[in-house]
C-alpha cells in the first residue's frame, strides 16, 4: 500500500463526486457510514417516541393511552428497531466504517463493495420492519425475542418481521468479515497487532462475534418462518416440539449479541480517555485480552436468560458461573479506565463527558447484571422491570452513551466544523439527568416486583413509573436539544485537522473532512497508539494544512 | 504484513486418491451402520464423517498448505460448535 | 495527476489472501447456519431415539449412497479444476467445472427424484400420511425437509457460481497467476460437500 497517488489540492471526500445518485453508488467507507449514519438516526427517533409513547400509557394504572394489544406491538417494534437496527449497527457500522481504516492507515476496507451492499441490506432489513405497520394484523405483538410457541400461533405479522431480523443479520455478518479482513491484511507497514488502537480492537472481537453468532439466530428465525408457513410443530409443544430449544437457539445469538452492542462502545471509550486526559491508555494489553475475553466467554453465557424457563439444575448453575466469569473482563476494563483518569491532566470536552457518564452507567448496569446472573436473586426479578431497567443502564446509558460521545468526537473529523460546545454540554446533562430518572425507577419497581410487558399496574406502582415518565420528557428535551445542536453545528466554525489534540492516525494524518483515500501517502507508524510524550511536537510535525 | 500467497499444486494424482479415500470411507460407515452397536452408531458415524471432512478440508480445500492462523481458526470453529452443543446438553442431559 | 482519475484498485492491491480469508469467514457463517439445525436434530434425536430409528427406515439408503458419490465425485472435478488452471491448462479447468456442475444436476435431479416419492408416500407437512406420524417421528421429516432442502439450496448455489468462475476463466479475468475466485469458488463447493458428508449418516444410517 506504498502507491497513493498525490493530488494538487485538497479535496475531500464530499467533492470527489457531487450528486445524489454517488452517494447511492459510493463504495468510500466515509460516506457509506454516513449513509448509515443517516438511516440509523432515523430508525432510532422512531423508536425513542415509540419508548416515549410506552412511557405515558405508563403514567397512570389502567388504560391511559393504548389498549393491550397495541402496547404489546409497540413494545415489539420498540425493541425490534432498537435491537437490530440501532444499537447492533450503530457503532460499527456508523464509527467503525468511518474511523477504522483511518485509525489503522488504510485507504478503505477490504471488501468496499461489499460494504455498500451490506447498507442496503440494512435498508431492506429497515424497510420490511416498518412495512409490519401497514398490512395484516399489524406488527408482530411477540417482544423482540420473538418466543416459540406464541410467535408460531399469534396473527400478527411475525413472518416478515423474523425475516427484517433474518435480512439485517446477514448484514451485520457482512460487516464483521469486512472488518475482520480489513484488519488482517490492510494495517499500515510498521503496525503490529500490538500497536493497533483499541477502538479497531474492539470492533475486531465484535466482528468474530457477528460472524460466528448471527448465523444461528438466522437459521432459528428461518425455522419460525418454515413453522408459520408450514404448519410444522418444530417447536410447538402439541407437536412434539420443544420451546426451551427454540430459547436456547434464540439466545445463543441473542447473548453474544449483547457484546456486539457494547463491545464497539467499549473501544470508543478507550479511545476517547487518552485523548481528554493526555496520557496513555492504562493497561492497553490488558483491555485487548479482555474484549477477546469477553467475546469468547460471552459465547458461553446465554443460559442465563433461561433461569427460569425449565433448565436443569446443572445447567443453571453452569450458566450462572459462567456469567459471573464474564464479569471479570468486563469490571477489568473499568479500572482501567479510571486509571488512566488517575493523574492525566483532564480536559472536559463535551466526547469525555459522555465517556465518563458511559463508564458510571455502564457500571450500574453491569452490577445489576450480576443481580439477574446469580440464580436466587433472578428468581425474584426475572421478567420484572429490574431487567428492563438493567439492560437499559447498559444498552442506553452504556452504549447510547458512547455512541452520542462518539457523534460529539468525529463531528470535526466528519464535517470540518465545530458545534457549540457549551450548548452540547447542556444538552449532555440534561440527557444524563433525564436518563436516570426515567430508568433508576424501574430498578427500584423491579425489586417492587412489578413485571414488565404490560400496559397496566397495581396502584402502589404509581409513583416510579411517574417519576420515570416525566425524566422520559426530560430525556426527549435533552435529546432534541443535542440533536439541534449538531444539525447547526453543521454551519459551525471551521474545525482543524486535529482539534482535539489526538495522537492515533486518524486526527494526525487526514484533513477534516478527510481525502478519499484519507491519506497523503501510507502513513508510518513511529509511535503506540496513546503514546503522548511530546505529543504537541509529534502533532505540529504532522498537522494537516 | 499480508502473508505470501501460497501457490502450492496439489498434483491430479493425489487429489485422485483422496476421493478414493473418501469413497472407502463411506462403504464403511454404510457397511458398519448394518450392525448395532447401541449409543455408539451414532459416534462411530460422526468419527467416519468427520475423518471424510478432514481429507475434504485438509486437501480439496488445501488448508495443509495455508498458514497456521487459517487452520486455527477452522479448527476453533469446530471446537466452538461442540463446546456450544455440549452447554446445550448439560440442560437436556440432566432433565 | 488528478485524484479524479484514481481508482479503488490504484490504492487496493488486488489481495488473493484477503479474499481468501473473506471466503473462509463467510464459510464459517454457513457452518453455524447448518450448525443451527444440527442443534435442533441433535436434541430431538436425543428426545424421540426410536421414532428417528423409524422415520429414517422410510429413507432410501441407495439414492442416499448414489447421491454422496455424486457430490464426492464432485468435489474431486473441483480440486482438479484448480490444480489444471494452476497449471495453466485453462480449457481442461472449465471442462473439469462443467463436470462438476454436471454431477451438481445429477445430484438435484436424484434429490427430486426422492422428495417426489415422499410426496407421493404423502410425508411431506401436511400431507395425509404425515399427519398420522407420532410427534417424534413427524419432527424426523421436518428436519429432514428443512436440512436437505437447504442443502439442495445450496447446491444450486454453488453450482451458480462456479458457472460464474466457469465464465470467467474462458473471459481470461480468472487465470493461472490469478485463480483465487476460482479457489473460493471451490472452497463453497467443498462446503457443500462437507455439509452433505454429515448429512448422509445422521439421516440415512440411524440404527
Amino acid at each position: 500500500m506504498t502507491a497513493i497517488p498525490q493530488s494538487g489540492a485538497y479535496v475531500n471526500f464530499y467533492q470527489e463526486k457531487r450528486g445524489f445518485l454517488s452517494w447511492l453508488v459510493t463504495e468510500d467507507h466515509k460516506r457509506i457510514a454516513l449513509l448509515y449514519f443517516w438511516a440509523i438516526s432515523v430508525f432510532f427517533v422512531v423508536a425513542f417516541i415509540l419508548g416515549l409513547i410506552m412511557r405515558l400509557e405508563l403514567i397512570a394504572p389502567g388504560r391511559t393511552l393504548l389498549d393491550p394489544q397495541t402496547y404489546n406491538e409497540v413494545f415489539t417494534l420498540h425493541g425490534v428497531i432498537m435491537i437490530f437496527l440501532f444499537i447492533i449497527p450503530g457503532i460499527p457500522a456508523i464509527f467503525g466504517n468511518f474511523s477504522l481504516p483511518m485509525l489503522i492507515g488504510a485507504p478503505d476496507v477490504a471488501f468496499p463493495k461489499l460494504n455498500l451492499i451490506s447498507w442496503y441490506l440494512y435498508v431492506l432489513g429497515g424497510i420490511l420492519a416498518l412495512s409490519t405497520l401497514l398490512y395484516g394484523e399489524g406488527p408482530a405483538d411477540t417482544g423482540w425475542t420473538f418466543y416459540a410457541p406464541y410467535s408460531v400461533k399469534t396473527g400478527t405479522n411475525v413472518t416478515v418481521a423474523v425475516l427484517a431480523a433474518f435480512v439485517l443479520g446477514f448484514s451485520s455478518i457482512l460487516t464483521g468479515v469486512n472488518f475482520i479482513v480489513t484488519m488482517h491484511q490492510m494495517r499500515a507497514p510498521g503496525m503490529s497487532w500490538m500497536k493497533m488502537p483499541l477502538f479497531p480492537w474492539a470492533l475486531y472481537a465484535t466482528a468474530w462475534i457477528q460472524v460466528l453468532a448471527t448465523p444461528v439466530v438466522g437459521i432459528t428465525l428461518l425455522m419460525i418462518v418454515a413453522e408459520r408457513t408450514l404448519g410444522i410443530g418444530l417447536f410447538d409443544p402439541a407437536l412434539g416440539g420443544d420451546p426451551v430449544l427454540y430459547q436456547h437457539l434464540f439466545w445463543i445469538y441473542s447473548h453474544p449479541a449483547v457484546y456486539i452492542m457494547v463491545l464497539p462502545a467499549m473501544g470508543l471509550v478507550s479511545e476517547l480517555l487518552p485523548v481528554f486526559v493526555k496520557k496513555s491508555i492504562f493497561g492497553y494489553k490488558v483491555i485487548v485480552y479482555s474484549s477477546l475475553a469477553i467475546a469468547f466467554i460471552g459465547y458461553f453465557v446465554w443460559g442465563h436468560h433461561m433461569f427460569t424457563s425449565g433448565m436443569s439444575g446443572p445447567a443453571r448453575i453452569i450458566f450462572s458461573v459462567l456469567t459471573f466469569l464474564v464479569a471479570i473482563p468486563s469490571a477489568i476494563k473499568v479500572f482501567n479506565w479510571v486509571s488512566t483518569l488517575y493523574k492525566g491532566s483532564i480536559e472536559i470536552r463535551t466526547p469525555l463527558l459522555y465517556a465518563l457518564a458511559f463508564i458510571f452507567l455502564f457500571t450500574i448496569g453491569g452490577l445489576t447484571g450480576l443481580v439477574v446472573g446469580a440464580l436466587a436473586t433472578d428468581i425474584h426479578v426475572h421478567d420484572t422491570y429490574f431487567v428492563v431497567g438493567h439492560f437499559h443502564y447498559v444498552m442506553f446509558g452504556g452504549t447510547g452513551f458512547a455512541f452520542f460521545g462518539a457523534i460529539h468526537f468525529y463531528f470535526p473529523k466528519i464535517w470540518g466544523r465545530m458545534y457549540n460546545q457549551k450548548m452540547a454540554n447542556v444538552a449532555f446533562s440534561i440527557l444524563f439527568v433525564g436518563f436516570n430518572l426515567v430508568y433508576f425507577p424501574m430498578l427500584v419497581l423491579g425489586m417492587m416486583g412489578m413485571p414488565r410487558r404490560y400496559y397496566d399496574y397495581l396502584p402502589e406502582f404509581t409513583l416510579p413509573n411517574q417519576i420515570s415518565t416525566v425524566g422520559s420528557w426530560i430525556l426527549a428535551i435533552g435529546l432534541i436539544l443535542m440533536i439541534t445542536n449538531l444539525i447547526r453545528g453543521r454551519k459551525g466554525p471551521k474545525a482543524s485537522s486535529n482539534p482535539w489534540g489526538s495522537v492515533t492516525l486518524d486526527w494526525t494524518h487526514t484533513q477534516s473532512p478527510p481525502t478519499l483515500y484519507n491519506f497523503e501517502k501510507t502513513p508510518e507508524i513511529e509511535r503506540g497508539p496513546y503514546d503522548y510524550t511530546d505529543y504537541e511536537a509529534y502533532i505540529k510535525k504532522n498537522l494537516q494544512s | 504484513m499480508s502473508e505470501e500467497h501460497g501457490t502450492h499444486i496439489v498434483e491430479y494424482k493425489f487429489n485422485i486418491l483422496i476421493w478414493i479415500d473418501l469413497l472407502i470411507f463411506t462403504l464403511i460407515t454404510i457397511e458398519i451402520a448394518q450392525f448395532d452397536f447401541q449409543a455408539l452408531t451414532v459416534v462411530i458415524a460422526l468419527v467416519v464423517a468427520t475423518i471424510k471432512t478432514y481429507l475434504v478440508g485438509t486437501y480439496f480445500m488445501h488448508l495443509k498448505f495455508e498458514n497456521r492462523f487459517l487452520q486455527a481458526i477452522v479448527i476453533g470453529v469446530g471446537i466452538l460448535f461442540f463446546v456450544v452443543l455440549f452447554f446445550l446438553f448439560t440442560d437436556y442431559l440432566y432433565f | 495527476m488528478s485524484s479524479h482519475a484514481v481508482s479503488h484498485n490504484d490504492v487496493i492491491h488486488f489481495d488473493p489472501y484477503g479474499k481468501k480469508l473473506g471466503m473462509w469467514l463467510f464459510l464459517f457463517t454457513e457452518v453455524l447456519l447448518f450448525g443451527g439445525l444440527f442443534i435442533v436434530y441433535a436434541t430431538y434425536r436425543f428426545m424421540n431415539h426410536e421414532a428417528f430409528h423409524e422415520g429414517s427406515a422410510e429413507l432410501d439408503l441407495v439414492i442416499g449412497a448414489i447421491n454422496t458419490v455424486f457430490l464426492l465425485t464432485s468435489s474431486l472435478t473441483v480440486a482438479l479444476s484448480i490444480t489444471a488452471l494452476q497449471k495453466g491448462n485453462a480449457k481442461l479447468s472449465v471442462n473439469l467445472i462443467m463436470i462438476t456442475i454436471l454431477f451438481a444436476g445429477a445430484f438435484m435431479m436424484n434429490k427430486y427424484y426422492e422428495w417426489t416419492l415422499k410426496f407421493e408416500h404423502g410425508l411431506f407437512p401436511g400431507m395425509e400420511h404425515y399427519n398420522q406420524l407420532s410427534n417424534g417421528e413427524a419432527q424426523f421429516f421436518n428436519l429432514y425437509f428443512l436440512m436437505t432442502g437447504l442443502h439442495a439450496i445450496h447446491v444450486i448455489v454453488g453450482a451458480i457460481i462456479l458457472l460464474i468462475v466457469a465464465y470467467h476463466i474462458k473471459k481470461g479475468n480468472v487465470t493461472k497467476d490469478r485463480y483465487i475466485y476460482l479457489e473460493n469458488g471451490g472452497l463453497y463447493w467443498h462446503l457443500v460437500d462437507v455439509i452433505w458428508i454429515y448429512l448422509f449418516p445422521l439421516f440415512y444410517l440411524i440404527i
